[in-house]
């Protein structure tokens, strides 16, 4: 997609914000189609020059994007959550060594290689960042989407937690303990969110179908 | 380094906006890209080095430069002049990596000095290369979560002084500690340092 002017507020968000709130103006993810065509441009010599060379084989590329397009996404860390919500003995099992766990689902892999879940409770609400780079566990989530990258999200949510959380519309009461986990090392964390009330008569896939992205980030709550 | 890239607790950058129905990549190059850096990242050294390769490109480009285009700059920056000497992966050889991934845990290594509910303080450290010890941890008094094992340590796997893995812990910090009176009472940060960043407290 491409914006000719990078400042267009005609985005239809579902939840306020402060949008009276300062804009960064070193920051504009968006480009042009013009600069885009230039970055294609400059991506595709690239990718001929590494083919040519013999560094990478074209159907391998194509075999990597496939997996991030299709195979890993929020889907499988969806599934892995409603396991969870259904079967005790795997959440115990989640909880205490989650890769392990997470691998008896066939999912694991780069950026997941050490997981670890953490539970939201009525005493406690997680939300995930990585302030230092975008750390994120690709193999239950995919790749993360661009609010994660941001500067906003990393600088603010460690030392604004709760206003960042009222940004996607999420409250959380002053006795409960917001808890910041900040993705520093290789270890990747997936939040386990609270099973929403009235689910008790829905079978795991249906479950698995009201897990948002979001809500294993730890941004929102699950309705 | 005490870069631009270590954002925790800066103020000026507006509200976060998500994008609705934000597709995977949001242009053909972008998913290009990230093969490319998947297929030849260890071409430019270990997840260490490449990570200090983004954070040292100069600080207007690092903030006005999308995430791909981070990765670009870094596949531009040490493009290889020779053939390569072995064929290259194919996609199953590839799928099997992305499947079993880069693990860091290593075997053996020191005994760790802190056990979980000791209270230790992240060392007011200013290394000029790569290090995940953030900024708006230094000199804060915080408690030990976890332990994670041993794990190779960044700050010299970056530079090529070898993978040094020592014992990791996720430490947890009261928001008063790293922010002041201002922050929510109850709130805590966790965040994951490596033993040669904390001191006994």
């Amino acid at each position: 997609m491409s914006h000719d002017h990078p400042h267009d507020h005609d985005h239809d968000h579902g939840h306020s914000h402060a949008h009276d709130a300062p804009q960064n103006p070193y920051v504009e993810p968006r480009r042009t189609a013009e600069e885009n065509a230039v970055l294609e441009q400059r991506v595709e010599e690239l990718e001929e020059l590494l083919i040519e060379k013999g560094y990478v084989a074209k159907e391998t590329l194509d075999e990597i994007v496939r997996t991030y397009e299709t195979d890993l996404g929020p889907m499988n860390g969806a599934r892995v959550v409603a396991r969870a919500w259904v079967d005790p003995e795997f959440k115990a099992r989640l909880l205490a060594d989650a890769t392990a766990a997470i691998a008896e689902l066939g999912f694991g892999g780069l950026q997941g290689e050490h997981m670890v879940v953490v539970e939201n409770t009525p005493e406690v609400h997680n939300v995930v960042v990585c302030t230092l780079c975008s750390c994120y566990p690709w193999p239950v989530l995919g790749l993360p989407p661009t609010w994660y990258k941001s500067p906003e999200y990393r600088s603010r949510v460690v030392i604004d937690p709760r206003g960042v959380l009222k940004e996607f519309g999420t409250t959380v009461d002053e006795s409960v303990e917001v808890r910041v986990w900040d993705s520093s090392a290789e270890i990747r964390y997936l939040v386990l969110p609270e099973r929403p009330p009235g689910t008790d008569e829905l079978g795991e896939e249906e479950l698995a179908g009201l897990v948002e992205r979001d809500a294993m980030i730890g941004v929102k709550k699950l309705q | 380094m005490n870069g631009v890239h270590d954002m925790g607790g800066m103020h000026g950058f507006g509200p976060v906006e998500p994008e609705p129905g934000e597709p995977v990549f949001h242009a053909r190059w972008e998913a290009r890209v990230l093969g490319l850096t998947i297929a030849v990242g260890k071409l430019f050294g270990n997840i260490d080095a490449r990570r200090h390769m983004i954070e040292r490109l100069p600080p207007a480009d690092y903030l006005q430069f999308s995430y791909y285009e981070k990765w670009l700059a870094r596949l531009m920056s040490s493009l290889p002049e020779e053939p390569a000497n072995e064929r290259p992966m194919s996609p199953s050889e590839m799928t099997a990596v992305v499947r079993s991934g880069r693990p860091t845990l290593r075997e053996g290594g020191r005994e760790p000095r802190y056990c979980v509910g000791d209270r230790v303080a992240a060392r007011d450290l200013n290394t000029e290369g790569h290090t995940r010890l953030t900024r708006y941890v230094r000199g804060r008094p915080g408690v030990i979560a976890r332990l994670h094992g041993s794990h190779v340590f960044p700050d010299t796997n970056a530079q090529g002084l070898g993978e040094n893995a020592q014992p990791l812990y996720t430490v947890k910090f009261r928001a008063r500690d790293l922010w002041g009176p201002e922050a929510a009472e109850r709130d805590t940060v966790c965040i994951d340092l490596w033993e040669d960043y904390l001191e006994a407290r």
